[in-house]
């Protein structure tokens, strides 16, 4: 297990190198830190003076991948690709472009997002499970149709109708919790319950139907008809035999999700004012900071194929049938 | 097989367990209704086994789910009749009574025990559930009878099996813990629908014994559903045969396979390929069976029957006789007028042979195909599926070869490793004294004309975006055999007209056909490159015996009209008998035995030959025969015994074996086998 | 072209747009005469929900064209016989709008509304000062006084519904006499067919879509060159004028995208599953690499730095249209850099197990060469794969074209979108009374693409997935 593991972290590695040359293309090559200066300066401010400052300030004055005039490693050392991209494979983000810490930011920053994110994920498969086997085993009843027409109504909404929705019902005008806003310890729950209930129902659509699908498949395989054929009631056949197969599906995808959501929902948290790592990719959006949106793009890949490990783990843990080789 | 026949009559006496009545099953698809059981009544006596036979889509499966009330919902639908256990009536129970039946008097097992099983629950869950539904058993109990259970169906070390999930036993494994399920409620009958077919001969024997032998002991009765007259002979006491939704003809074992009397039954039996009909082309059932959503107004075998008159147009046959016996056809109504009823005689022409040289045209010397065994980030080997390992054999011009073995035994890999299909590990394909193990991309593609290939599945082998002049013209466009668009035309004609196809069917797709059709566009298809050699890959086995018939004169004309060489790879005895000249016998990745086919079949050398001969059901008189059981199944390729890969099944083993791998020994100039016997 | 004082200058998108529906002509001609692809066309043309939910994408389809046709105005200049044309681009649909577009007020107004949703302080004759609500500058301007409004939209709106029953009568006529020398049926029996539903084609259900989309039409025809129908925006546009103009824009998203996913995901899935070995490793590596980055981030990564370039080079962009249309492209470049992973992956899947099958290798017998048994067997086969997956991700991309926006990258913020009113109208929530017009029209305008996209996609799913055979 733990062999496989290890062997799994260095297939890691390529993906996580050709990441980090794709961050690194896309930051540094296709506008030249002059460029970037100069949107940032704006053209009040713009001479060739204060271009170099501003690079200097933010350590951006040094050549792309290859330094000429240092000696020895430091030709590679002392360049921007070893200081801005190399760096980020040992988690070391640097500064912002406002000169604050971008991974102490972070590590304040994922707790409130991680508020949001596990409940409306426990919760959501909870129910979305639930809402799914009911209509599988309702399967091609009115129940059944109108779930499904419900369903297709419920995912053609954007997503920002629940938050907008939610807030002006819930928050304007029942006043029943605060608009936005977030706090610490046990008084944040008032801040997030909003949030969690607009995403579940946000998610109800696409996730019942998602499920449903998985359902309906596995209810048309033989060993259900042998199950039928014991004379077990179809309850029994349902939980025991077709949620066992379902899950196994079911639980990896979300196993795969897990890690992201760390990196919070960038359009909640915005509209309700969550201080989480998605208002903070907003934020540095809007503030055009390169530093900020650079480090999450590099955390996010290292969380999603944390997540693909996982998954392969998972299924060996609920798929008899796959061991680990 | 005599304890059958003193039973017989016991059995006679015995009262009437299950009595169906009138049975219709219906599904009401987009296409119209579709009649899969359509009215059909039998009987069933305590302890009897009641063979349901017929070809695929006859509705004898339907009728096994409409009996247990699991016709798939919403579709399916019985909408008439009566199924009667002693005195219930099954189809008016509440849902909640049928469960009860369900597993409980009566159990079903079903075709492929692969896909039968729930894949994330254990062998001994899956069947503890059924005993604690059934029987009042406490749990610790229950495993005690799930144990014993294991045991009665022959599965060694029940206690370790226990936890086993259903991927880790083998296919004849999977089948006892099926049939062990379907005992958990001590059921009074056993539904067996198709329960061997996707079985080994070896392992079909190891089953049917076993299902002999729990009969005898528990005194339940069968309900069993097969298309193989074999498997009925060996195990019905009586039988009933089902056509396009009805049951045509009903009799006792030895009456039915003495004197069948509707010409469906005659011509199946006819059909049957058999060494005593090898200078003879086998009888067909022309055509194909019904749509089962047509409205019949008359016999439905009327399109196909050789007796067929103008009565046999205008009125349905009612059922002559009784519950025990009787028969759907009108040459036995005396009511129906018999005088315009002349047999229509079907003349087969006679067509020109040509005569084979009687050289070597493909000599495959010492083949390996091998895959690795991949492991890690570097793709490291770690060992080979030795698939092929080591096989020699001749083929001459005109002639015949069959490779028999059971499936994973290699035999399709050779077939793909001599076409370069999969790239030889080792080994020499001489092709007319060239090795096209050796050739380079652009002459092998040159030769691909010479060597074709037919394949098993014919719904799989044609693409189904193509019309079928398209598809036959695919290989003439590659090879570049001729020149023109015309001449191109005239030659699909003509492939069509030569395997026995309207010249219309080539602006049709292939979905519009039905199997054994598309087996003959299969057939054009690889004639079109007027190749000197056809692999045929078990070309038959997908197919209903009836339509198989047509199949095997078509493949036996062409050959000796156009002196073409086959490489038959079967895993069916009979066919063997029939088509080939000689015969391969293949075990684990090698050739075991090799010799003329008369020869072999009647003096096998090596104890597997003769142990795949035994195992195969036939007509044959039953009694003298003796059958030799085959232990386990067939061992991984990629981690082959010790010594004769056999040795572990063999019943004549002796030490040596395990030692080492005993060489070919020549037993006279075409006959050669390896064994250490010998 | 230079007819009526205008000369045809498209954009960029529109070009694509023009290429792609040059491609749908000759999609749908192409399976006409391939019956694997004609019938489940047919099966899907057979169902009421899809049928219906399809003439609402043709109404949206319609105007999405009628706004992708890009022309520049003939300009007059005095004493000068020289052609000048203005450097205005506008569409067809903005001609056709031309009330709407012009008659903008001063800052918010509410629907139907004939004073202004501000005070404004205002001078009166005897030079006293009063803040009241003005009277807008279009909105009921034909009205004298303000307690005529209900009589007259009442007035208004019956005359339209008169006018939509007889179109809707006449279609009936028209459709019924064709249907009957089609069937060779009498006019009477027909008609009563129709009336049961009893047709290849679920005509009952084609005609009540179409009644109620002429009576929503010709309602909003009726009204809106006197009243601002969906109200006034901040800067006093009307809202109706914007949310049809945003049509245009959710359409392009969702359907350029395809046109950047097709040529990657085609071309390497068929290719990794086909060939496997070293292709297959770089394939997925590439793959595997670009679907680790969320995407969001990617697209927003990427956007950032094509706003600097823009920046940048401001010069190489003629008009503001001309920036925001190069931005629109852009954004679908991304989006079908980002979104070619999914198909890419099916498709490697289904080509892998394609080479395996039977026919392949007969082919492959025939010593056929690669090219050919890809496109001749592979190609054919994945169809329905591609064509499933392009109309299910056709609602998501419209969907995310909204989220985007708001996150501030999505289209240019000069560019009419739903996505950019959302973004506008979201800061009023806080306003009393609450400011929701904007926000509403462009919510119920996308649900009802997006909803009508969905159950399209629904039931081509289902007839072109093999498993429901």
């Amino acid at each position: 297990m733990l062999a496989y593991i290890i062997r799994r972290l260095l297939y890691a590695i390529p993906i996580l190198i050709g990441v980090n040359l794709i961050t690194f293309a896309l930051f540094f090559v296709v506008n030249t830190p002059d460029d970037v200066a100069r949107v940032h300066l704006g053209d009040k401010y713009l001479n060739e003076e204060a271009v170099a400052n501003w690079k200097a300030a933010r350590g951006y004055d040094k050549p792309l991948i290859y330094n000429p005039g240092a000696s020895g490693f430091d030709k590679f050392q002392q360049t921007i690709f070893f200081e801005k991209s190399a760096k980020l494979f040992v988690f070391d983000f640097g500064a912002a472009d406002d000169g604050r810490d971008i991974g102490y930011d972070i590590r304040q920053r994922m707790w409130p997002s991680l508020a949001i994110a596990i409940p409306s994920l426990i919760i959501g498969l909870l129910i979305n499970v639930t809402v799914a086997m009911m209509l599988a085993f309702f399967r091609a009843s009115y129940i059944d149709i109108v779930g499904v027409i419900a369903g297709v109504t419920l995912m053609s909404i954007s997503s920002m109708f629940y938050i907008i929705g939610g807030q002006y019902l819930i928050s304007k005008s029942l006043h029943l919790v605060p608009i936005s806003g977030y706090d610490e310890g046990l008084s944040a729950i008032k801040f997030l319950v909003l949030p969690i209930i607009v995403g579940l129902i946000g998610g109800i659509g696409s996730g019942t139907r998602w499920y449903r699908t998985i359902f309906l498949e596995e209810i048309n395989r033989d060993y259900v008809r042998t199950a039928r054929a014991k004379g077990l009631f179809e309850s029994i056949v349902l939980f025991k035999h077709v949620l066992k197969n379902a899950m196994i599906p079911i639980l990896t995808g979300v196993v795969v999700i897990l890690p992201i959501l760390f990196m919070g929902s960038l359009v909640t948290e915005s509209f309700f004012g969550i201080p989480g790592l998605g208002s903070y990719v907003i934020d540095a959006i809007q503030a055009q900071d390169f530093a900020i949106v650079r480090a999450m793009v590099f955390l996010g890949s290292v969380l999603y194929i944390v997540g693909l490990i996982l998954t392969d783990i998972s299924y060996t843990l609920v798929d008899p049938r796959v061991r680990l080789s | 097989m005599d304890a059958k026949v003193t039973t017989a009559n016991a059995i006679e006496q015995q009262e009437v367990l299950l009595r169906v009545d009138n049975l219709k099953t219906q599904f009401h698809t987009s296409r119209g209704i579709l009649r899969a059981v359509d009215g059909i009544s039998f009987e069933v006596r305590k302890g009897e086994t009641f063979a349901l036979l017929g070809e695929s889509g006859c509705g004898k499966s339907m009728t096994a789910l409409s009996i247990m009330r699991l016709v798939p919902q919403p579709v399916g639908r019985i909408v008439e009749g009566s199924v009667n256990i002693g005195d219930t009536d099954l189809l008016q129970l509440s849902e909640v009574d049928m469960r009860a039946m369900r597993g409980g008097r009566i159990a079903m097992i079903f075709q492929e025990p692969q896909s039968s099983l729930n894949p994330v629950l254990t062998v001994g869950d899956q069947i503890i559930e059924s005993v604690l539904c059934h029987t009042s058993l406490k749990r610790a109990q229950a495993k005690a009878r799930v144990l014993e259970l294991l045991d009665a169906v022959g599965i060694p070390d029940p206690a370790r099996r226990y936890k086993e999930y259903p991927h880790q036993l083998s296919g004849g494994m999977k089948q006892r813990v099926m049939i062990a399920i379907a005992l958990a409620g001590e059921p009074e009958l056993l539904i067996a629908d198709e329960p061997t077919t996707a079985l080994d001969v070896t392992i079909q024997a190891q089953v049917l014994e076993l299902l002999n032998d729990l009969q005898r002991q528990t005194g339940m009765a069968m309900l069993f559903i097969t298309h193989d007259l074999g498997v009925v002979s060996n195990i019905a006491d009586r039988i009933a045969v089902m056509y396009a939704g009805q049951i045509v003809e009903q009799a006792a074992r030895d009456d039915f396979f003495g004197s069948p009397r509707h010409p469906y039954t005659r011509k199946l039996f006819e059909s049957l390929p058999r060494a005593n009909k090898r200078d003879e082309s086998l009888a067909v059932i022309e055509g194909n069976v019904p749509s089962l959503f047509t409205q019949f107004s008359g016999c439905r075998f009327v399109d196909r029957c050789d007796y067929a008159w103008n009565a046999c147009h205008q009125s349905v046959p009612r059922w002559l006789g009784d519950e025990e016996s009787g028969v759907r056809c009108h040459r036995f109504d005396e009511t129906v007028d018999q005088s315009d009823n002349e047999p229509v005689e079907k003349t087969s022409q006679v067509k020109t042979q040509v005569s084979p040289s009687g050289a070597i045209i493909l000599d495959v010397d010492m083949l390996k195909v091998h895959f690795p065994i991949q492991k890690g980030l570097l793709k490291r080997t770690v060992g080979h599926v030795k698939a092929v390992d080591g096989v020699s054999l001749k083929i001459a011009e005109g002639r015949t070869l069959a490779l028999v073995g059971e499936s994973g035994c290699g035999k399709t890999t050779v077939g793909k490793g001599i076409l370069q299909l999969l790239k030889p590990t080792s080994g020499k394909v001489d092709f007319n004294n060239q090795d096209l193990v050796t050739l380079d991309k652009k002459t092998m593609r040159g030769l691909r004309s010479d060597i074709q290939i037919i394949f098993q599945d014919p719904y799989s082998s044609m693409n189904p975006r193509m019309m079928v002049k398209d598809i036959i013209a695919e290989g003439m466009i590659a090879q570049k055999t001729v020149a023109t668009r015309a001449e191109r035309d005239s030659r699909i004609d003509e492939l069509l007209e030569q395997v026995g196809l309207p010249v219309d069917s080539k602006q049709r797709y292939p979905h519009e056909f039905s199997g054994g059709q598309r087996q003959r566009i299969c057939i054009a298809r690889a004639l079109a490159v007027k190749p000197k050699l056809i692999i045929c890959d078990e070309p038959t086995s997908a197919l209903d015996v009836s339509v198989q018939a047509q199949i095997l004169n078509l493949l036996k004309e062409l050959q000796q009209t156009h002196g073409l060489a086959y490489l038959f790879i079967t895993h069916d005895l009979s066919v063997v008998e029939y088509l080939a000249h000689d015969v391969a016998v293949m075990y684990l990745g090698r050739i075991v035995e090799h010799g003329p086919v008369n020869t072999v079949f009647n003096k096998p050398a090596h104890p597997y030959t003769e142990a795949l001969l035994s195992a195969a059901p036939t007509l044959d008189d039953e009694s003298q025969r003796d059958i030799i059981r085959l232990e386990g199944d067939l061992p991984s390729p990629a981690t082959p015994p010790s010594g004769c890969y056999f040795n572990p099944r063999c019943p004549k083993v002796m030490d040596e074996c395990r030692r080492v791998y005993p060489n070919k020994v020549e037993l006279n100039s075409a006959h050669s086998v390896c064994c250490h016997l010998h | 072209m230079n007819a009526f004082g205008y000369q045809f200058a498209p954009l960029w998108t529109d070009w694509l747009v023009y290429f792609l529906v040059f491609s749908g002509i000759g999609f749908f001609l192409y399976a006409r005469r391939h019956e694997h692809l004609a019938r489940p066309w047919r099966q899907v043309v057979r169902r009421p929900l899809a049928m219906s939910a399809a003439l609402v994408l043709l109404v949206y389809i319609a105007i999405g064209l009628a706004d992708s046709i890009h022309l520049q105005k003939q300009r007059v200049i005095a004493n000068s016989d020289a052609v000048i044309f203005s450097s205005e681009k506008i569409s067809l649909l903005d001609i056709v709008l031309t009330t709407l577009r012009v008659q903008e007020e001063k800052t918010y107004s509410a629907p139907f509304a004939i004073q202004s949703y501000a005070k404004e302080t205002i001078e009166l004759p005897d030079g006293g000062i009063v803040r009241e609500f003005p009277r807008l500058v279009y909105g009921g301007i034909h009205l004298d006084q303000a307690s005529d409004k209900t009589a007259d939209i009442v007035a208004k709106t019956i005359r339209a519904i008169a006018e939509s029953v007889a179109i809707f009568v006449l279609l009936i006529v028209i459709l019924n006499f064709f249907l009957a020398r089609y069937y060779q049926n009498s006019f009477g029996r027909q008609l009563n067919l129709l009336k049961l539903g009893d047709a290849d084609l679920p005509w009952r259900s084609l005609l009540l879509m179409g009644f109620v989309l002429t009576l929503v039409g010709l309602v909003l025809i009726r009204l809106a060159p006197y009243y601002h129908v969906l109200g006034t925006d901040k800067v006093g546009k009307d809202v109706l004028y914007l949310s049809l103009k945003s049509i245009r824009t959710g359409l392009v998203i969702g359907s350029l995208t395809t046109l950047f996913v097709l040529p990657f995901a085609l071309s390497l899935g068929i290719m990794a599953g086909y060939f496997r070995g070293r292709v297959d490793d770089v394939i997925q590596y590439l793959y595997t690499t670009l679907s680790s980055i969320p995407g969001v981030l990617l697209i927003a990564a990427s956007v950032l730095m094509i706003d600097v370039y823009i920046q940048n080079n401001a010069e190489q962009f003629a008009t503001i249209a001309d920036r925001a249309d190069a931005r629109l492209l852009f954004l679908c470049l991304i989006l079908g850099i980002t979104g070619w992973v999914g198909l890419c992956r099916l498709l490697r899947g289904e080509a892998l197990k394609l080479r395996e099958i039977d026919y392949i290798q007969a082919s492959q017998a025939f010593g056929v060469s690669h090219t050919r048994i890809l496109s001749r067997h592979i190609l054919p086969n994945v169809m329905h794969i591609i064509l499933i997956t392009l109309v299910l991700d056709f609602s998501g991309l419209v969907l995310a074209e909204a989220v985007l926006s708001y996150i501030g990258v999505g289209v240019d913020p000069s560019m009419i979108s739903w996505g950019n009113m959302i973004n506008g109208a979201r800061l009023e929530m806080a306003r009393e009374p609450v400011v929701w017009w904007s926000l509403v029209a462009a919510f119920i305008f996308m649900f009802l693409l997006v909803l009508c996209a969905n159950l399209f996609a629904d039931s081509v799913r289902d007839a072109f997935d093999p498993r429901a055979y």
